[in-house]
């Protein structure tokens, strides 16, 4: 079993801030993901059946489009769920060879292929589904916070961020340290009321997710016309008008 | 315990270019990694004024299109019946030598023989341009089945239209109406604008039938009954109007609300303008008790009441006509709300919403502009009520007078382009009257048509119809039946061909439209078409010519395939002479160019036209000694000069490449293009971004770069003039007069105020035997999009179910995932459904264009896409039934020809236990002409001598 890193006070806890208000489901940052890392540190993210009856591959990064509610009050929910490099990862803790850890300095989640042995006991022990198998190399493969985009000094710093941060249409993914209360995306979490998936079993995710709202007009009804009159109407139009 | 080995500083590739995306129609701009040759990755290009970055699934997908094993690979010749996929390959001088000869062939006898109908494509300016110059007034591309009905109406209206020629101002608007936008039109633009709507807290409304996608987003969903908008829009007027809550400034400055119409029933120029001795439009006068020009500054004019004319006859101005029929009783919102799906208190609550926002909280920008009047303003007032409105408008045979409608909403509360409201996009707004009527009467003495073929129609007389005034075109196009079809009708264009009642057609030459599958109304109906014999066993129609990059289901019914490029193997551009990238900030155009040279032996068809054209000896193709001009495309679009000039391109023009818009052909103009990331923008400063139909300084400089030839204040047209002109005619006056049969229909919907009525075909099927309405939307992740034969987007769906409401299921018995027959007027097909809450409960809807036909893009005989996947066209039929004379008229927009889909309604009933769990109808399957490349397992990525363990 795989221990986890002693906890550093003031270390980063890099992950994603995913604004459920306006993700629209379009699955931008899913392939954007899929194109980044089949070519990235987990190269590659291979496809089975690509042009037959059951295509199927690996995807660090899955949308699902469901109703919540009914009536009045249901709503279409767009929930777009990868890695969220909890604090307390059992998929860490269950690995027998040390294959799966999390990193001190950053939080992030990984999986060394290397030694990975392909028990898939990691993946039973996610809750959240955020696991890839890679049934052609016989490995775990995970969403890696894009860590061969966030440090890479190849790239100009302004895109220095996951892929699937960078190319989503509606901006509605963020990036940054979790760990530190005055970042941007602790201050958005904060003010938006972001929360933290399931944490009642104890995982202590880092990736938050933000609550859709509901923007409001107040408005005082119009005035109707008492029968026959459009007193309204007449009393605009009776003003002089300058062209 | 072995360390993780992470590279970190990888760089991307080796080489990085930039070019346009052509996943689909948003002309994003991409940044395309290269290494070793080979593509890595393809991310948004940051500097682009569409995406700005951002890149949607079908972008990010691009690759994979790229390496489709269902490209084509070699000039095909068909050797077996029509049909049956049995080709040759050939050269490509054969190719061209049998496109050559068949069409100089009808060049010399029967220009308009040919029929010339492209798809999606974005180069219509050239397409358009060799028509005009062979002589067919037979083209089209696909705007007729697509959104016609809102470029017309907004062309006909306020000289600019949603999506291509005007966007939401997403930076200062308050409150957004979304109305039957689907999850397309456009694709990253919407995306980035609702999230910088959402971020400024400003409200998003979605009247639609389905809550998916952007709808699901937004603050309030409105799920209206399909083809009712226009009501629910008038009604919104009638409140509007009966509260007071307009803006008469807006209306007498930049509309024609004012202008006096002529009241005198039966005369020829009832309905029209009256004018002055030089025909300049009247208004009543207050201030002086009397007409005056309409169009001068510093009157009073009149909105309501019946005035005299000098010549003793009465008339009225056009708002008091528009006030008279809105606020009858008939757009009541207790009177429409049945009808909507909408009750009357959530109607009455969304117009004191607008009211609210329009008046109480304008918008004012303290930047000074002058008018056309010559009247210098302090500052910029705008009313932040945004409106965008789409597919589920345009798809309605009442799409045309429902989208006049919402313009005219626009116009009364001085919603057209002022701040927070709908702005143009440039290059408009564009005076209507400059817009030429569309060419097929006339040639001149080089064959060349006089216009080109799609154009503006401002009256009977522009129309091509013979002198019993039917129909000139294939596709009746511009007749009396569809006179303001400005997009052609591309979806009878085989019927047509085939029914070879009004043109005889000798080839069909077909671009990127998938006319045998879900382009084509009835795809059963166009491949029988396609394939029909005449009893000496020659085809019905001719020659079919067919230009794509894949093994779409159009291929194997043509005699001759020219196989085209995929995007990152061409160059192209996306010109101001066609739809530009232009936005509300200035105009802009962009160009694609090589990344990639092809692996297999195909041609970019653009270069394959000009070398037709050329081979053919096309006026403006050739010089005087009939050498051709061009060698290539990209040659073209440098130095071809469509007025002394204006090019495909408008930026860096001129000899030191520093003329904006105009100015003479740059030779280093592609390197210039290629330096700036494939793109050209000008940015328009502050005092011309809004008002521009009125801003003098934004009109005089519009017409110096040539997007406009007159700098005049273009009116907004809250009453459209021009289609009064149609309905004198249907009166009987003028030289130009429908056929008695369609009188009355040209009378009724070429009504110059916008009505609503009821979706044509549901007036003539048994509504009690099909009570539900059918309709389909693009999945984001696929629209506009080739995208079924993709490796990466086919994961995310490659079948599609049928969505019923969970209340109009119960009764029928019908749980989630049965199998369900759908039944219509025209046909019956068997699918999946899924039960949702999110769906008008009087409406089903599915996903479009995910059903394929089995063995088509060289996917598996067994793939999900024919298996379980399934096309509602099935269901259509590009006619309607027939009248007790045997005749069929389409089924469209009357107005504008506007394929009608959404008309469309069925019966559903569950299957039985037994029936075999398969999609139908199931067409036979179809076999590419070479061997696919299918690999078990696809390795995107890996790298180089990479394998599994």
């Amino acid at each position: 079993m795989t221990s986890l890193p002693q906890p550093v006070p003031g270390a980063k806890k890099l992950g994603l801030v995913i604004d459920l208000d306006t993700c629209v489901g379009c699955h931008a940052c899913a392939v954007n993901c899929k194109e980044w890392n089949t070519g990235g540190h987990h190269a590659p993210l291979p496809d089975h059946d690509p042009y037959g009856k059951n295509p199927d591959g690996v995807w660090f990064n899955r949308i699902h489009s469901y109703e919540a509610g009914c009536g009045s009050s249901s709503r279409t929910v767009n929930f777009p769920r990868s890695c969220l490099h909890c604090e307390q990862p059992q998929c860490v803790t269950v690995c027998p060879t040390g294959a799966s850890y999390k990193r001190a300095e950053d939080g992030i989640v990984l999986v060394n292929t290397d030694i990975c042995i392909g028990c898939k006991l990691c993946s039973w022990a996610c809750p959240y589904g955020a696991r890839e198998f890679d049934e052609d190399q016989g490995v775990m493969k995970k969403c890696t916070l894009c860590i061969d985009r966030i440090y890479n000094e190849a790239l100009p710093e302004a895109e220095r961020e996951p892929a699937c941060v960078a190319s989503c249409p509606s901006r509605a993914r963020h990036f940054g340290d979790l760990g530190d209360p005055d970042s941007p995306v602790s201050k958005l979490v904060a003010e938006r009321g972001g929360v933290a998936l399931m944490p009642e079993l104890g995982y202590a995710p880092v990736n938050r997710y933000l609550p859709p709202r509901k923007a409001t007009i107040p408005a005082k009804p119009l005035e109707r016309p008492a029968a026959g009159s459009g007193n309204a109407l007449l009393r605009l139009i009776d003003k002089v008008l300058s062209r | 315990m072995s360390k993780d080995i992470i590279e970190y500083s990888q760089p991307i590739g080796d080489r990085a270019v930039y070019t346009t995306c052509y996943m689909c129609a948003c002309r994003c701009g991409i940044k395309v990694h290269l290494k070793d040759g080979r593509l890595r990755y393809i991310e948004g290009n940051r500097d682009h004024p569409v995406n700005r970055g951002v890149l949607c699934g079908k972008g990010s997908a691009g690759i994979m299109n790229v390496l489709s094993p269902a490209r084509l690979r070699k000039p095909l010749k068909r050797v077996g019946p029509r049909g049956s996929g049995e080709f040759k390959e050939i050269e490509w001088e054969e190719a061209l030598a049998i496109a050559t000869d068949r069409l100089a062939t009808i060049r010399a006898t029967d220009p308009n023989s040919l029929a010339f109908f492209t798809g999606r494509d974005q180069s219509q300016s050239l397409t358009g341009y060799f028509a005009q110059m062979f002589g067919t007034m037979n083209f089209a591309a696909h705007g007729g089945f697509c959104t016609v009905n809102m470029a017309a109406a907004g062309l006909y209206s306020v000289g600019g239209a949603f999506w291509e020629f005007g966007e939401p101002d997403w930076e200062l608007s308050k409150l957004f109406l979304m109305i039957g936008v689907a999850e397309d039109h456009d694709s990253n633009p919407i995306k980035l604008g609702l999230g910088r709507l959402k971020e400024r807290g400003a409200k998003i409304i979605a009247v639609n039938p389905v809550r998916t996608g952007y709808a699901a987003i937004a603050d309030e969903f409105v799920g209206i009954t399909p083809g009712t908008d226009g009501l629910f829009i008038l009604s919104l007027v009638h409140c509007l109007l009966q509260s007071g809550q307009i803006d008469p400034t807006f209306l007498v400055r930049h509309t024609n609300a004012h202008y006096l119409v002529i009241d005198s029933p039966g005369a020829p120029d009832h309905g029209l303008f009256a004018g002055d001795a030089e025909g300049k439009p009247l208004t009543w006068d207050r201030a002086t008790d009397r007409v005056a020009d309409a169009e001068t500054s510093d009157i009073d004019p009149a909105l309501l009441g019946t005035y005299q004319l000098p010549d003793g006859r009465a008339a009225r101005p056009a708002f008091a006509l528009l006030a008279d029929r809105y606020l009858a009783p008939d757009y009541a919102p207790e009177a429409v709300a049945d009808r909507c799906g909408i009750t009357a208190e959530t109607i009455r609550r969304i117009a004191a919403e607008i009211a609210e926002i329009a008046f109480n909280q304008p918008v004012v920008l303290n930047q000074p502009w002058t008018d056309t009047a010559g009247r210098r303003h302090e500052s910029m007032l705008g009313r932040p009520v945004a409106i965008h409105a789409m597919r589920g408008i345009s798809a309605h045979s009442n799409g045309f007078q429902t989208c006049r409608a919402i313009h005219v909403l626009q116009m009364l509360i001085g919603a057209i382009d002022t701040p927070g409201s709908w702005r143009y996009k440039s290059p408009c707004p564009k005076p209507f009257a400059e817009s030429a009527p569309p060419g097929g009467k006339r040639r001149n003495a080089n064959g060349s048509l006089t216009a080109a073929p799609l154009g503006f129609p401002q009256g009977p007389e522009d129309l091509l119809v013979d002198e019993a005034g039917e129909a000139l075109r294939l596709d009746h196009a511009f007749s009396w039946e569809a006179p303001i079809a400005i997009h052609g009708m591309m979806h009878m264009a085989i019927a047509g061909a085939h029914a070879q009642n009004r043109q005889k057609i000798d080839t069909l030459f077909l671009y990127m439209a998938n006319v045998a599958w879900n382009s084509a109304m009835n795809p059963g109906e166009a491949t029988r078409m396609l394939t029909d014999r005449n009893e000496n066993g020659t085809y019905r129609i001719p020659f079919v010519i067919y230009a794509d990059a894949f093994f779409s289901e159009t291929v194997p019914y043509a005699d001759l395939v020219l196989p085209d490029t995929t995007y990152l193997e061409r160059y192209d551009c996306i010109s101001l002479l066609d739809r530009p990238i232009g936005s509300a900030h200035g105009p802009a155009d962009a160009i694609r160019i090589p990344v990639l040279q092809p692996d297999r032996d195909v041609r970019p068809f653009q270069d394959v036209l000009i070398e037709l054209a050329g081979r053919l000896g096309l006026p403006n193709f050739v010089n005087e000694a009939g050498k051709p001009l061009y060698h290539s495309y990209a040659d073209y679009m440098v130095r071809h000069e469509r007025r002394p000039g204006v090019g495909p391109l408008a930026g860096f023009r001129g000899k030191d490449g520093t003329a904006v818009g105009r100015g003479a052909p740059n030779p280093d103009q592609l390197r210039r293009y290629i330096a700036n990331g494939s793109f050209w923008r000008h940015h328009l400063p502050p005092e011309q971004l809004y008002y521009k139909h009125s801003n003098r300084r934004y009109l005089e400089d519009a017409k110096a770069m040539g997007l406009i030839g007159d700098d005049r204040k273009i009116t907004l047209q809250i009453y459209c003039e021009t289609l009064q002109k149609f309905r004198l005619a249907a009166e009987g006056h003028g030289p130009v007069v429908p056929p008695e049969r369609l009188r009355e229909r040209v009378a009724r919907f070429m009504d110059p105020l916008p009505f609503w009525y009821t979706p044509i075909e549901e007036t003539v099927v048994d509504r009690a035997r099909f009570p539900l309405h059918a309709i389909t939307q693009r999945p984001m992740a696929m629209y506009h999009s080739w995208g079924s034969q993709n490796a990466w987007l086919r994961q995310i769906l490659s079948e599609n179910r049928l969505y019923i409401h969970h209340s109009a299921a119960a009764p029928l018995g019908i749980a989630d995932e049965d199998w369900v027959r759908v039944e219509s007027r025209n046909g019956t097909l068997k699918c999946r459904v899924r039960l949702m809450d999110g769906v008008n409960p009087n409406t089903v809807w599915t996903w479009n264009a995910i059903g394929k036909r089995s063995g088509a893009w060289t996917l598996d005989r067994d793939a999900p896409e024919s298996h379980t996947g399934f096309l509602l066209n099935h269901l259509i039929s590009e006619y309607l039934p027939a009248d007790p004379s045997g005749r069929s008229a389409s089924n469209s927009d009357p107005v504008t020809g506007q394929a009608a889909w959404f008309d469309l309604t069925v019966r559903i009933e569950r299957c039985a236990p037994h029936e075999v769990a398969e999609t139908a109808p199931h067409p036979a399957s179809l076999t590419p002409p070479f061997k696919p490349d299918h690999p078990h397992i696809l390795r995107f990525g890996a790298k180089r001598g990479e394998t599994s363990r």
